[in-house]
């Protein structure tokens, strides 16, 4: 699905040049739950970025399902994120003046999908992540845990083939944090493929393959025997 | 394109933001209303303006007589110049080709009568020509003619304002009214747009006056009016001309700025028309710059507006929308909310200044207005500098990668 080789990524600091992603090396599967770990500053989040088609690369070379992705225009990249790409991010960057439903619906909008189609689509996806009777509420009304779910309802409602999720956990507790996983596990059951960002050890246990990246490069890549969320909510 | 989905997440983005569709509304709306109320306000002091002063005809030249200051060719300064029938005969004789009208006027303030009602008013003996230089309009009767001059006549035509004190509600129409005792049959009623002193006058004919002061021949005044066709510059070689020739006739010394005063209305006038025009170019200087600083509030608030939503802008473009739908929905919004509210202070505008009518008279206001092709022309102004000064942050920010966008601050 995903098929990365040998990525360089710099940045410029005023006069310094920061090198971020020194040759990444890095494949996924249709199906896979793959966690990237790494402390901050070992590149993981650009990695992710660059795999979001939110930044470009460098150097190397980047597949997706078998389309090269290189020197995109932001038109095509957007249409390629809105074809093939979920997000979910650390701050659940819902609109905040848009309640769940609507939320969930703008990717659908984005796809040119007629207005009633959305709001039944969108609405499957509040059940699955079993937030239908909120879908009238607006962000501010739903607690972190429950942003998320929308957040991940609106990442899956466009039916991407990759779902991105950047410290999806990071502004929740425990026990939410649990729950969000638990949701990502039963996703990924249903044969999507996502990559997780963190730097939670028991939350990278909760997926299939762990990555860790240090420095700018893989520094082990191996998978895991699973934890279930289930079993922790 | 007609899109109802756009439409619709425009509306929602409007009535969900109201504060900000208000502020940004609201300073267009404002820009516009004071641009059309200072219009309307500088040309009601345009209308004073032109009452005021260019109620009388405007190609016309006065001439007067003094006393010398000079003595010229055996004649004593300090000698007293008069006018004669006979110098009307020689104007006309020696300026045909600058030459419109030509009147007499001999003032005389008389105790008019009528019955039991009687007051003092100024009685002018002129010629029938003597009508085209106040504007004066007849509401009754006739004005006096050639016949009235030739057999001196005593008829008279009174101003509207005598009509009324001496007569009431009776048609002054061939009644005998008494002037400083001889009696004078009024033969018309005028009014003139000149004010009430205006209509307080009658016009006698100057021979009639003339006969009744032992048979003279002489005369005030003279009004000259020159053919309107010829120009400021043409009048004012026919001033200095008519000058001339009437300091020689009347044996004046050239350089003697006594003796004969001449009043040229036509530059008078001119004065006025540029004083007019300045004024004109006052208000429509004030004017740009309220739109100028209505548009530079709108573009503050468009600025304001996009850096405040950049996240929701990232957001969207993470989830698949292009730049070019980013700057469509912003310019749609801003332009459908530009075009409303400037509308509507246009309107608001409009409404209240037709309301205002006379009401600012004292403020030397009178009748203050905009044509509509004006408002119209400047509200569309507006709403263009006010989608202009959109694009240009609506395209920054669809430029701005989400990565960027998105960035937790």
């Amino acid at each position: 699905m995903i098929n990365i080789e040998n990525l360089h990524k710099s940045y410029k600091m005023g006069n310094n040049t920061l090198h971020v992603l020194k040759g990444i090396d890095f494949k996924v599967e249709e199906g896979e739950l793959v966690a990237i770990m790494g402390s901050s500053g070992s590149g993981k989040s650009t990695l992710l970025n660059i795999v979001g088609m939110l930044d470009s690369l460098d150097e190397g070379l980047y597949t997706l399902d078998d389309i090269i992705i290189k020197d995109l225009d932001e038109t095509k990249a957007a249409k390629y994120r809105n074809k093939f790409l979920g997000f979910v991010f650390q701050s659940f960057n819902l609109i905040n003046y848009k309640n769940a439903l609507e939320n969930v619906s703008l990717p659908l909008y984005y796809q040119g999908i007629k207005r009633k189609e959305r709001q039944e689509v969108a609405l499957s996806y509040l059940e699955k992540v079993g937030l239908k009777e909120w879908a009238t509420h607006l962000p501010s009304e739903l607690s972190g845990g429950q942003k998320q779910r929308v957040a991940i309802a609106r990442a899956m409602a466009a039916r991407p083939k990759v779902l991105l999720a950047d410290e999806p956990t990071g502004a929740l507790d425990t026990t939410t944090s649990f729950e969000v996983m638990d949701l990502l596990q039963k996703i990924n059951e249903d044969g999507n493929t996502i990559l997780v960002v963190t730097h939670e050890e028991d939350i990278a246990k909760m997926c299939k393959r762990i990555v860790r990246l240090k420095d700018g490069v893989i520094v082990e890549d191996k998978n895991v025997e699973q934890v279930l969320a289930s079993k922790y909510v | 394109m007609f899109s109802l989905d756009r439409w619709q997440e425009i509306f929602q983005t409007i009535s969900k933001n109201k504060l900000r569709t208000f502020l940004s509304g609201f300073t267009v709306a404002l820009g516009i209303f004071i641009f059309i109320i200072l219009f309307g306000f500088g040309n009601g002091l345009k209308n004073t303006f032109k009452e005021e002063f260019l109620e009388d005809a405007t190609n016309s030249i006065r001439i007067f007589a003094g006393k010398t200051s000079k003595p010229y060719k055996g004649f004593k300064s300090n000698r007293r110049i008069e006018f004669k029938n006979s110098d009307i005969e020689d104007i006309k004789l020696n300026f045909p080709f600058y030459l419109e009208y030509i009147t007499p006027r001999i003032n005389r303030f008389a105790l008019s009568s009528y019955k039991n009602e009687s007051n003092n008013y100024s009685t002018q003996g002129v010629a029938p020509s003597h009508q085209y230089f106040e504007k004066t309009i007849m509401m009754k009767g006739r004005y006096l003619n050639e016949n009235d001059v030739k057999n001196k006549t005593k008829n008279a035509v009174i101003g509207r304002l005598v009509a009324l004190d001496l007569f009431k509600q009776e048609d002054p129409l061939g009644k005998y009214i008494s002037l400083a005792g001889v009696a004078f049959k009024v033969i018309g009623v005028f009014q003139d747009e000149g004010g009430d002193n205006e209509e307080r006058i009658i016009f006698l004919p100057y021979t009639t006056r003339q006969l009744l002061e032992k048979s003279n021949d002489k005369i005030d005044q003279i009004l000259v009016s020159f053919k309107p066709e010829l120009g400021l510059k043409i009048a004012l070689i026919f001033e200095k001309k008519l000058r001339l020739f009437l300091k020689n006739k009347k044996s004046i010394d050239p350089t003697d700025s006594k003796g004969i005063y001449i009043r040229n209305i036509a530059q008078a006038a001119n004065q006025n028309e540029e004083f007019a025009s300045v004024l004109q170019y006052i208000v429509t200087f004030v004017g740009l710059g309220t739109l100028i600083a209505g548009i530079i509030g709108i573009s503050n608030i468009m600025v304001f507006v996009v850096k405040e939503r950049t996240k929701e802008l990232g957001v969207r473009k993470a989830l698949g929308a292009t730049p070019r739908s980013v700057i469509a929905m912003i310019l749609q919004e801003s332009i459908f909310i530009t075009a409303l509210s400037g509308s509507i202070g246009m309107l608001i505008a409009i409404v209240i200044l037709q309301n205002l009518g006379d009401t600012l008279d004292k403020f030397f206001i009178r009748n203050p207005y905009v044509d509509i092709s004006t408002a119209i022309f400047s509200t569309f102004i507006l709403i263009i500098f006010g989608a202009i000064a959109g694009y240009i942050p609506a395209k920054r920010a669809a430029s701005i990668k989400p990565i960027v966008a998105l960035r937790d601050e």
